[in-house]
Formats: C-alpha cells, sequence, structure tokens
C-alpha cells in the first residue's frame, strides 16, 4: 500500500511539473513574439512585409535594413542615419552614470558612517526627488541650464540626469552601507585612515554587488529617457529622440525594415548591460534592500 | 600620576547623562577590566578614551598628555573590536599593515614589524589568507595582530572574546594574559563577563548606571564589595544578600533571622559588638562557599554555630556541587564539594564562614565598613 501511494505521489508530482514547464513555454513563446517579428522583419527587403506576411521568416535575407537604419536613413532633414545619436547617447549615459554612481556612494557612505544631526531628513528629501515626475521640473530645469549656459548640449544633459539620478544612486548606496559594520570604519580611523581613504580603501572594494545595481537601473533610464533628451539636447539629441524622428517620419513611404532594426539598435546597449551584469542584479538588490 | 587618566569624564546625550564623573587613573603597564551589565557605559567609555566619541565634560590624558582633541590615530592606541573588524577585502597580512601604512611607515619596516606579530601569535601560514577563510579564533589573533603591531601606549580591548564559542573563549583569555604579561603594555578592556573580569584583570572597574561602583582589585572587589550591586555581579552563582536583625548578647554580636515557624537561626558575627546597634537591620552578604556543610568547614577560621535547615535543589557541576538550602525563608546558595550526597528535600545542618560575611546597609546599600 505504502508503496502504492509512494509510486502515485511521484507520478502525480511528474504532471504537475509538465503541466508547470508547458504554462511557462507558452508564456515565454508569447512574450517572445514581438521580438520576433521585430528581428524576422528587420532582414527581410520591405517588400516581403508589404506583401502582407509579417509572422514569416524572410525569404530573401538581408541586412541592408539594419545598414541603413544605422548610417543612412533620413533622421529629421539630415540623411545621417541613427549612428550620430547613438554616439550621443554613449557620450551622454556613461559620464552621467558614473557620476551619479560616485556622487550616490559618497552621500550613501557619509549618510550612514559619518552620521551629522538631520541626516535622516536629508536623506528623506533626497528620496522624494525619487517620486518627482520629470515634467515638473522641465521649465525650472531650463532655466538653470541657461543661466549656466548649458542648453542643448550633451553637457547640458548629463547635468540633468546626473540631477535625476543622485536620488535613486544615493537610495542604493545608503542601505547597502547601513548594513556595512561601522566597527570597520571605527577600526580604519584608528589606523590613521582619513574621510576618503576609508571609503575608497574599505568601503568601494566591498560595494560591488550593489555598483551593479546603481549602474544597471541608471544606465537604463538615462538610455531610455526621451523626455529630458528631446527637450535638452538641441542639436545633440539622444538615441531615443532620433528613433522617434526616424519612425514617426510622416513623408514618403514608410520603411518598416527599417524602423525595426533602429528600434533593436536603441534597445541593444541596455540589453547587453542586462546580459552582462543581470546575475549580479537580483543579488544586490537583494542586498542593499532586505539588509538596510 | 597615571599612565592613562580618566578625570571626571562625564557624557550626556541630550539630557540623558550616561556617564557621571568617571575618575579612574591606570598606571603604565596595568590591566584595567570595565565591567559591568549591557548599558552601564563601559563601552562608551571606552570609545571616549580611543576619541571615537567625544566626551562632554573632563579629561583624558595619555603619558602625560590630555588628548581630548586629538584625532584617534594620532592617541597611539590601539583597538581590537567585538567584531573583530577585520577589512574583509584585505589579505590578513595587509589587516595587519594597514595602520602602518597610514602612518607612511616604509615598506620594509612594517614587514619586520608584521613578521614579529606573526611569530607572536602563531599566525604565520595565514598571512596570505583573506577575513572569510578564517575560523573565529584566527580572526581573533588577527585582531590582536593589528593592535599589536603599531607598538600603541595603550591597548583597548572591546568585548573582545564574546563571540567565540565558550572553550576557546577560555584558551584566548589565558593566552591574553600570557601576552600582557609578556609584553608589559598598559590595557583597558571591556566585558560584561565577570569572570573574565576577575582572571585577566590587575584591577577592575564595576560600572553601573552610569557610575563607577568600585574600583580595586578583583580580590577587594570579590572580599570587600562595596556594596550589594558589585556583591551580586560578581562571582557566580552570586554571592546572597539576605535581610538580618542584629542582636547584642554576652558582648558579641549577632545576626538574627526568623522563618514564619516561629525558629530562630543566630549567626555569631566576627565583627565587635560594640560597631552596632542591639536591633539594627543589616543586610548579610554571604557568597555561596563561605557556607559549609557540617563536618567539612575549614578549621582555621571563625564558624558559625551549625544550623538545621531544608535542602531545596542539588546541581552538581562536577567539581563542586551547587547546594540551595532554606534559611529563614530565603534561598540561599551554597557551593559545597563535588560528591557531596545531599538529596533535596533532606533535611542536613550547615556552617557560616563568618569571617567572610559582608554587610550592607539595607537603606544605602553601600557595605558597611567594620
Amino acid at each position: 500500500m505504502s508503496i502504492a501511494s509512494q509510486d502515485s505521489a511521484v507520478k502525480n508530482n511528474r504532471t504537475t511539473m509538465v503541466l508547470i514547464y508547458v504554462t511557462l513555454l507558452v508564456f515565454a513563446l508569447f512574450y517572445l513574439v514581438p521580438l520576433f517579428v521585430m528581428i524576422a522583419n528587420s532582414l527581410k527587403p520591405l517588400s516581403e512585409i508589404t506583401g502582407g506576411n509579417m509572422m514569416a521568416l524572410p525569404k530573401e535575407w538581408t541586412i541592408e535594413p539594419w545598414l541603413k537604419a544605422w548610417s543612412t536613413a533620413q533622421i529629421g532633414v539630415e540623411p545621417t542615419g541613427l549612428r550620430p545619436y547613438f554616439i550621443n547617447s554613449i557620450i551622454m549615459v556613461v559620464p552621467a552614470v558614473i557620476i551619479s554612481s560616485i556622487i550616490g556612494a559618497l552621500n550613501g557612505y557619509v549618510l550612514t558612517k559619518w552620521r551629522f544631526k538631520g541626516d535622516t531628513i536629508i536623506f528623506g528629501l533626497m528620496l522624494f526627488s525619487c517620486f518627482i515626475p520629470f515634467q515638473i521640473v522641465l521649465i525650472p530645469m531650463a532655466m538653470v541650464l541657461g543661466k549656466l549656459g548649458l542648453s542643448g548640449s550633451v553637457s547640458g544633459l548629463i547635468l540633468v540626469h546626473v540631477v535625476y539620478g543622485i536620488g535613486f544612486s544615493t537610495l542604493y548606496y545608503r542601505n547597502y552601507y547601513a548594513a556595512f559594520p561601522t566597527e570597520l570604519v571605527r577600526a580604519a580611523m584608528i589606523d590613521g585612515a582619513g574621510f576618503f581613504q576609508i571609503f575608497w580603501r574599505i568601503m568601494l572594494p566591498v560595494s560591488g554587488p550593489i555598483t551593479v545595481v546603481c549602474v544597471i537601473w541608471q544606465f537604463t533610464n538615462i538610455w531610455n529617457d526621451f523626455l529630458f533628451g528631446v527637450s535638452f539636447g538641441g542639436q545633440d539629441q539622444p538615441m531615443t529622440a532620433a528613433l522617434n524622428n526616424l519612425v514617426q517620419s510622416s513623408t514618403g513611404v514608410k520603411e518598416y525594415n527599417v524602423h525595426f532594426a533602429g528600434a533593436i539598435l536603441a534597445a541593444l546597449p541596455t540589453l547587453l548591460v542586462y546580459i552582462v551584469a543581470g546575475r549580479y542584479f537580483v543579488r544586490g538588490l537583494m542586498a542593499g534592500s532586505v539588509k538596510g | 600620576m597615571g599612565f592613562l587618566e580618566i578625570n571626571n569624564v562625564t557624557k550626556s546625550y541630550g539630557a540623558v547623562k550616561v556617564l557621571h564623573d568617571i575618575d579612574i587613573n591606570v598606571d603604565e603597564g596595568e590591566f584595567l577590566v570595565l565591567v559591568g551589565p549591557s548599558g552601564c557605559g563601559k563601552s562608551t567609555l571606552l570609545n571616549i578614551i580611543a576619541g571615537l566619541e567625544n566626551l562632554t565634560s573632563g579629561e583624558i590624558a595619555i603619558n602625560d598628555q590630555t588628548v581630548n582633541h586629538v584625532h584617534p590615530s594620532n592617541r597611539n592606541i590601539a583597538m581590537v573590536f567585538q567584531s573583530y573588524a577585520l577589512y574583509p577585502n584585505m589579505t590578513v597580512a595587509q589587516n595587519i599593515t594597514f595602520g602602518l601604512e597610514m602612518h607612511n611607515v616604509p615598506k620594509s619596516e612594517r614587514e619586520a614589524a608584521l613578521n614579529d606579530v606573526a611569530k607572536l601569535l602563531q599566525i604565520e601560514p595565514l598571512l596570505n589568507r583573506k577575513p572569510g577563510q578564517l575560523s573565529g579564533g584566527q580572526r581573533q589573533r588577527v585582531a590582536m595582530g593589528r593592535a599589536l603591531v603599531r607598538n600603541p601606549d595603550v591597548f583597548l580591548f572591546d568585548e573582545p572574546l564574546s563571540n567565540l564559542d565558550a572553550k576557546l573563549r577560555v584558551d584566548m583569555r589565558t593566552e591574553i594574559k600570557k601576552l600582557h604579561q609578556k609584553l608589559k603594555k598598559t590595557i583597558v578592556y571591556v566585558t560584561h563577563d565577570q569572570i573574565e573580569a576577575m582572571t585577566l584583570s590587575s584591577r577592575i572597574a564595576v560600572m553601573y548606571n552610569g557610575y563607577v561602583q568600585q574600583l580595586g582589585t578583583p580580590s577587594e572587589v570579590y572580599n570587600t564589595p562595596a556594596n550589594v550591586f558589585v556583591a551580586k555581579f560578581i562571582g557566580s552563582p552570586a554571592m546572597n544578600v539576605i535581610p538580618a536583625t542584629i542582636t547584642i548578647k554576652a558582648k558579641h554580636a549577632f545576626a538574627c533571622f526568623e522563618d514564619g515557624s516561629g525558629k530562630a537561626i543566630d549567626l555569631q558575627l566576627s565583627q565587635p559588638a560594640s560597631s552596632f546597634n542591639n536591633g539594627q537591620s543589616v543586610l548579610l552578604g554571604i557568597r555561596p562557599e563561605a557556607i559549609s556543610d557540617l563536618g567539612n568547614e575549614d578549621r582555621n577560621v571563625n564558624i558559625s554555630k551549625p544550623f538545621e535547615t531544608m535542602v531545596m535543589v542539588t546541581e552538581p557541576s562536577g567539581a563542586d556541587t551547587f547546594v540551595t538550602l532554606n534559611l529563614a525563608g530565603h534561598d540561599v546558595v551554597s557551593r559545597l564539594r563535588g560528591d557531596v550526597a545531599l538529596p533535596s528535600g533532606t533535611l542536613a545542618s550547615f556552617t557560616v564562614n563568618m569571617d567572610k560575611v559582608v554587610l550592607f546597609d539595607p537603606e544605602t546599600e553601600n557595605r558597611l565598613d567594620i
């Protein structure tokens, strides 16, 4: 009896497992369909798409749409392709991410290890910046950039994103460092290390997980931002604004294959960041949130 | 003049005063233990000596120099923390020499110092490991190495043994004592464990509620506790403190207890009758080892008349057996030899070593100095 019932328990288990996997597979396929459509159609000549079969694999494989999106497509009035805008985005994202992460780490370090009167209030106020919608600050930000002489430039965009990013990066690092034993900082003080020496030699070397989280978060947000880019970019617009110009153009034939290729190009860097650093992401998020 | 002077130090957090006029002078080479229950201010005092916290008023002086406003790294002190506080990203060798590096000691000198310390603490094979790869005892050694390598004037230990398991704690205790005997350095050591305090120190400061309750050698603190708190805090099992009334009969003073049944027990005190008033209330402090079962007492001391009472609980612990007996309605713990045969629930006769009895004022709870 007992053996028979054990048997059926195992079998039952197997049926559930199969069901679970089938369901997961169906959902995975469902979510992957848009990506499939984008990739498949970006590799077809336009005639195959307008011919009406969006779901099919290309009959004639071509990378022409990719080349066109990258270097010759009409963006606004110039036939430059997305390349210069991609470069703009990189020039904007890299310093913005680095500067906002460093400032966030320093803020977190000061707010947890060099406590002062009113530090929690200051932290609370910084947290507010995470909840302020972009639209509200457009006009004041435009005025500040104008006064600084940075309007319509990549440097202006970097400043905007750094200011906006500090809220989140401070939140991450503060919560991470809150779990970091203060005795270590005291030991380093007695050993004679100064403010920045403690930061560089003791705190930063163990900040790997939270740095990954912060970089992924900042990179995706800044790369994907459209509103600030289109408002303050001027001539040096980022990738998102250019993609919009490419896809939304109302003159001439809609080149869907080029649009698909452009959209994938625009999403590629964030995808790469996730694939390279993604496995640290969850780990870092847990460390930052649960322990803090 | 002491080597480390703590002069009238007070510390307040807002309106809350956590240290009240602490006044301790530590001689060079002395091993001072600050002991007390959690929240008594002992760690705060240590942090003030280290310079990690500011004092509200008073003075800290090391080697005849006031260090109130000197940065921790320039006080020539070293500290061993409860959690060891080893830098997780550095190897053992880097951990130990970090302080020297920060003080710009040349590399060759750093290595020589590292080798000396590693040899002294027998951690040479561990030098290239990270703290995460070490056991608790090894981490403890590295933490001490980091303190020793700086060759400081004063060592500060903040409950360094409380994260170790019981056996290792005893081993490391002996090791710390050996190290102190060898190096003869001034040490201030914080613990809540009164056994550590008794075994390690040359002097103990018992702290409670931000006050130093008593400052003295281990034997002073143990045999002549300043008040009921010290009496009960130092020693395990704790000293029995029971209320009694003084009666003077035939030029001798007796401490009398009466249980409900009307059967009185009189213990003749060693102190002269002239120091008491007839009918005076006192608190009688009796160490567990001052009580003996009849026939096994030390003949060379002033022992009381035997009294018969009920054995409540018997707890054998190997070397000693702890017997709880009923003395006039109070539970009183005695420490008897290991093989004593006194089952609970039986009647037995006991005597008290009256030379070891301490008397307290029931109002102030301070020891009566007679």
